[in-house]
């Protein structure tokens, strides 16, 4: 399901309208739009740099200079994976190698059915319960190779 | 091991209930007003004899930072800005402080910003933390809705606002002008200092930035009196502290533990002792990943988990995330991999950091497969030293450290396996 560029448009003008009369408001416009869209449009950013009287080149370097804001739409499900180094020695790469196995993806990959996008992450503060990972946010620790197939066959389909 | 009467997190692992009326239970909120009446040199001064240093990696003392702070107003507000991004590999103690004790960091904020003449604070939480800022977001409106903040917080006769912002997945927005700078909307690229932020930081307003832990602590500190928190630890190194393990223990855990305490104790009590017992403990990193490890050996025979004897070590306690690694460890991979997240994670700002951290990544893709001429070792710490101490933050340092820990103690390891790919032959510690 695409949303149409006014769609995009009208949604945007009424997020920056909320946010706008915080100090500091560009973040939370920003994160505003991801949890919206599941993305930054770089469509509507224009619009946004107009609103914040800040110049275009400014909020491209910012939309940039963050992780986590994607410039196209993720899966329905996104899983984030924890890469640091407690989760190494946990057996991350063996859990993480068969996660992108089964579905078939590489790292910022999203199946072609639309479903489910992994990301890598660096360190997702669970490293008591290594190795960890997010779906749609929700913390999930101890993954072993039991929990990752019930995992993908929960999200991939 | 601490009593647990002395443990100033009594909810740590979210086995009680973590609203507002279990929180009171438990003794957070307590005369939180009387507290505040007795003034604001009363606060600082205890908070300067309880010695307790800035638990978010490099142990300023709290009191003297909170001293720093104008006295008076001179027209431009004052705020507190809780540093809640918690992004260090390895460490994961703050969250639990946000998820299950949230309300010992509100009760903290609310006492910190008055005595520094803060009207308003922010907790600035990284963009991973969802279900923490869910769970701060509640305990925030609960006590508001109870008068806890707002007009007359507490019945203190001081008004406080309390605004919680969640980052977008940047580790240099742990540093504490970056976060400024992510606070207000921007890149988080840390400011050159000085001006400090206690003269000019939000807004180019005073302002303080500190651990969610070392303003959770504050409370029970001042309740329980500065002599109490002073007694745990050696001198100079006051206090409980919060310990994340990870890595090949048998237990992983965090836990609240006496500062000072011995790596052994601290993995026997609390952790089950190391995976495959102690002749198995190649190397700790004892302080999140942008201090230098040290080997196992040392940290069995006489490690104690307080900043003066790791500094020492020429290590440090950074935010005490310790990890553990055994002999099945690749410690150059290891290593490897911390310089690619620094790499990633540079912010592009001091050329020496921008291109340094490549330079030291790709030296030490080398060094892992063991294609690298031996001079290249001593090269590459010529290069490490070059980063350090010549960026505006500590983001060039932090990926120069680790790597002359490993030249510092695992040396050997890198000669022999440059060696073994020379001689055609497989080295034993190669395959992981």
């Amino acid at each position: 399901m695409h949303a149409t560029q006014s769609d995009l448009d009208a949604r945007t003008a009424e997020i920056v309208k909320q946010y706008q009369s915080l100090e500091g408001p560009l973040l939370p416009i920003l994160n505003a739009l991801q949890a919206e869209f599941g993305y930054v449009p770089k469509s509507v950013l224009p619009d946004v740099a107009a609103a914040l009287n800040i110049s275009r080149a400014e909020i491209h370097g910012v939309v940039s200079f963050y992780h986590d804001y994607r410039d196209h739409p993720a899966g329905e499900h996104v899983i984030k994976v924890c890469r640091a180094e407690a989760c190494q020695a946990a057996g991350g790469e063996a859990m993480s190698a068969r996660l992108l196995s089964l579905l078939g993806i590489d790292w910022h990959g999203t199946t072609a059915n639309g479903k489910v996008t992994v990301e890598p992450a660096y360190c997702l503060g669970l490293c008591a319960c290594a190795p960890a990972l997010f779906v749609d946010g929700a913390p999930i620790g101890r993954v072993s190779a039991d929990r990752v197939d019930i995992l993908v066959a929960e999200v991939a389909s | 091991m601490l009593a647990d009467q002395d443990r100033i997190f009594t909810n740590l692992y979210g086995m009680h209930d973590r609203s507002l009326a279990g929180a009171q239970k438990r003794g957070h909120w307590d005369g939180t007003g009387d507290l505040v009446k007795k003034g604001r040199d009363w606060i600082i001064e205890e908070m300067k004899a309880s010695g307790l240093r800035g638990r978010g990696g490099a142990g300023f003392p709290t009191g003297l930072k909170w001293s720093f702070m104008p006295k008076e107003s001179d027209g431009r507000p004052h705020y507190l800005v809780v540093n809640a991004d918690e992004s260090e590999p390895g460490t994961c103690k703050d969250r639990e402080i946000m998820r299950h004790d949230p309300h010992t960091l509100i009760e903290g904020c609310l006492i910190a910003s008055f005595a520094m003449g803060a009207h308003a604070g922010y907790i600035y939480i990284r963009g991973e933390y969802v279900r923490e800022r869910e769970a701060l977001q509640a305990a925030i409106d609960e006590a508001y809705d109870a008068g806890l903040l707002g007009k007359n917080a507490a019945g203190s006769g001081w008004d406080y606002d309390l605004y919680l912002h969640h980052g977008a997945g940047a580790y240099i927005c742990g540093e504490e002008t970056a976060l400024l700078e992510s606070l207000e909307g921007r890149k988080g690229m840390p400011r050159l200092k000085p001006p400090f932020p206690a003269n000019t930081g939000l807004y180019g307003a005073p302002t303080t930035v500190n651990n969610v832990e070392s303003i959770a602590v504050v409370p029970t500190i001042l309740r329980r009196g500065a002599s109490w928190f002073s007694g745990f630890g050696r001198p100079n190194n006051a206090g409980t502290k919060l310990f994340a393990i990870s890595g090949h223990v048998n237990t992983p855990c965090v836990v609240e533990e006496a500062m000072s305490i011995s790596f052994e104790e601290l993995i026997e009590t609390h952790c089950g002792g190391i995976r495959g017992g102690w002749d198995n403990l190649k190397a700790v990193i004892p302080g999140g990943s942008s201090v230098p490890l040290i080997p196992g050996k040392t940290m069995y025979e006489d490690a104690i988990m307080d900043f003066d004897w790791l500094r020492e070590q020429k290590s440090g306690l950074g935010t005490a995330a310790v990890i553990v690694m055994d002999n099945s460890t690749d410690v150059i991979k290891a290593i490897w991999r911390l310089s690619k997240f620094y790499k990633h994670e540079s912010c592009g700002q001091c050329t020496p950091c921008r291109e340094g951290t490549g330079w030291m990544m790709r030296v030490m893709d080398r060094l892992v497969t063991g294609d690298a001429e031996p001079e290249e070792i001593d090269m590459l710490l010529d290069v490490t030293k070059q980063v350090e101490g010549h960026t505006i933050c500590a983001l060039g340092d932090a990926a120069a450290w680790p790597i002359q820990g490993l030249i510092r103690h695992f040396r050997d390891e890198i000669e022999d396996r440059i060696k073994h790919k020379r001689t055609g032959r497989v080295s034993a510690v190669a395959a992981e």
